[in-house]
């Protein structure tokens, strides 16, 4: 190849580097013309304004979420990423989202914008999420202090949980200023103590009126929002952009009463359970208590009776050393004892008289004799 | 004394006294300690649930800044 010659890969592959670098998603208006979709599930399609066109492909992956297939004719917005098509040297767009340029299509393309910011800071990170509280008792509510909303929430809760608190943080839920209330109502909450929990909600309505859940101020407020928060926007299907900032999204505020606080009825089952374990654990200590007050027992006799018995011994030798003593033995080896008339025991030969009865006690009885001599 | 503020606090220590006394391995003094501070949660807890009503309160902002509840009807 001749020094400075490019070939056409290389020139349309470079032409496909600058024009990718240069842009990024970007939303592009115009009227759709010559639709085609092929087998392949993909959609090619030019759009075209007054002065220019560009060729569009929107691959299965992507066109399969949108609802409506695009005509002929049909002005739309694009969110498209620019590129060179090499085989074909052709300029096209990517086409990743495309929505009808009706006043819900520019609404969806600023939600589509606010949706991006929250994802690039992160708030949209599913580990944000914070548990629910499973004995919520101080709850702020944020919402409208005369719509619906708050009276399904104040019945629900008044039923399951009748411990809970609400403070009600009122603010305008539709309309001009609706985001500025609610931003402003859920900064006071971050100043109330002890709150367990917030449910920031309305009741169903038209899509008009559900918008300023969709505004990215709002979501951001309840981003910040320092406790878990239960975002309820009455609507079934879709999803705003508060329910995805939030800790929870609930699809009406009565679902958010059921998901904020107990059922009384399982606490009170919960208890019963508590009770009757505490009582089970009881009455198990106390017959541990009671085998160790048996072996105590036996111990405190055991050892009673082993005093007793050493003191049967020791009575046993008291006895025979008083046995010894006891003036029938002495008897018994031979020797008697005389005593006078008054009983007193003769042991000398001065207490003798001469002629005088002395009874003298044998081994077997008593003997009376007359003393009828006396040593010299 | 159970208050609603402390119902969940109280709940847990109960729930933690019910396992101490499952387990061993302590006093009979303290066991009974136990006990009779976990039948006085379960009642005082009960008697919350029982005896409570749904308190509603009006949360506003005064012009200083300060915030105020009051009662309020649904």
């Amino acid at each position: 190849m001749a020094e400075g010659v490019w070939s056409v890969a290389d020139i349309t592959a470079r032409a496909r580097e600058l024009i990718e670098r240069g842009f990024d998603l970007i939303w592009v208006r115009g009227e759709v013309s010559g639709f085609k979709s092929y087998h392949s599930g993909h959609w090619y399609f030019s759009l075209r304004d007054k002065s220019a066109q560009v060729r569009c492909v929107m691959f299965r992956s992507d066109n399969q979420r949108v609802t409506v297939k695009p005509q002929d004719g049909v002005e739309v917005f694009v969110r498209a990423k620019p590129t060179v098509w090499d085989e074909r040297g052709e300029f096209r767009l990517t086409a990743r989202q495309l929505l009808a340029t009706d006043a819900e299509g520019l609404w969806q393309i600023e939600l589509e914008k606010a949706k991006a910011a929250l994802e690039r800071d992160g708030l949209l990170d599913p580990s944000r999420r914070r548990p629910i509280p499973s004995y919520a008792t101080r709850i702020a509510v944020v919402t409208s202090i005369d719509g619906a909303a708050l009276r399904d929430i104040v019945t629900v809760m008044g039923r399951r949980w009748p411990l809970a608190e609400l403070l009600v943080v009122p603010a305008r839920v539709q309309g001009d200023g609706a985001d500025q209330d609610l931003c402003r109502a859920l900064e006071l909450v971050n100043r109330i103590e002890d709150v367990d929990l917030v449910v920031v909600g309305r009741g169903g309505g038209s899509r008009e009126d559900l918008w300023v859940f969709n505004s990215e101020v709002v979501a951001r407020a309840v981003a910040a929002v320092r406790v878990p928060i239960i975002s309820a926007v009455g609507h079934e299907t879709d999803v705003s952009l508060t329910d995805l900032v939030a800790d929870l999204r609930s699809p009406t505020p009565s679902a958010a009463g059921e998901a904020a606080v107990p059922d009384k009825v399982a606490v009170e089952d919960a208890l019963r359970g508590l009770a009757r374990r505490l009582g089970a654990s009881a009455s198990a200590r106390i017959s541990w208590g009671s085998e160790k007050i048996e072996r105590t027992s036996d111990r405190l006799s055991a050892a009673v009776n082993s005093l007793v018995g050493s003191g049967t011994a020791k009575l046993t030798t008291l006895a025979a050393s008083l046995g010894a003593l006891s003036p029938l033995r002495v008897l018994q080896r031979g020797f008697s004892v005389a005593r006078d008339g008054t009983g007193q025991v003769l042991k000398r030969v001065s207490d003798f008289q001469l002629g005088s009865k002395v009874n003298v006690t044998v081994l077997d009885g008593t003997v009376e004799t007359k003393v009828t001599g006396l040593p010299e | 004394m159970t208050d609603r503020l402390s119902f969940r606090a109280d709940l847990e220590r109960l729930e933690e006294i019910v396992r101490l006394l499952e387990g061993d391995d302590f006093d009979l003094d303290d066991a009974l300690e136990l006990f009779e501070e976990g039948v006085k949660k379960l009642k005082s807890a009960r008697k919350l649930l029982k005896q409570s009503e749904l308190k509603i309160k009006h949360l506003m902002e005064a012009a200083d800044g300060t915030l105020n509840a009051e009662d309020m009807d649904i």
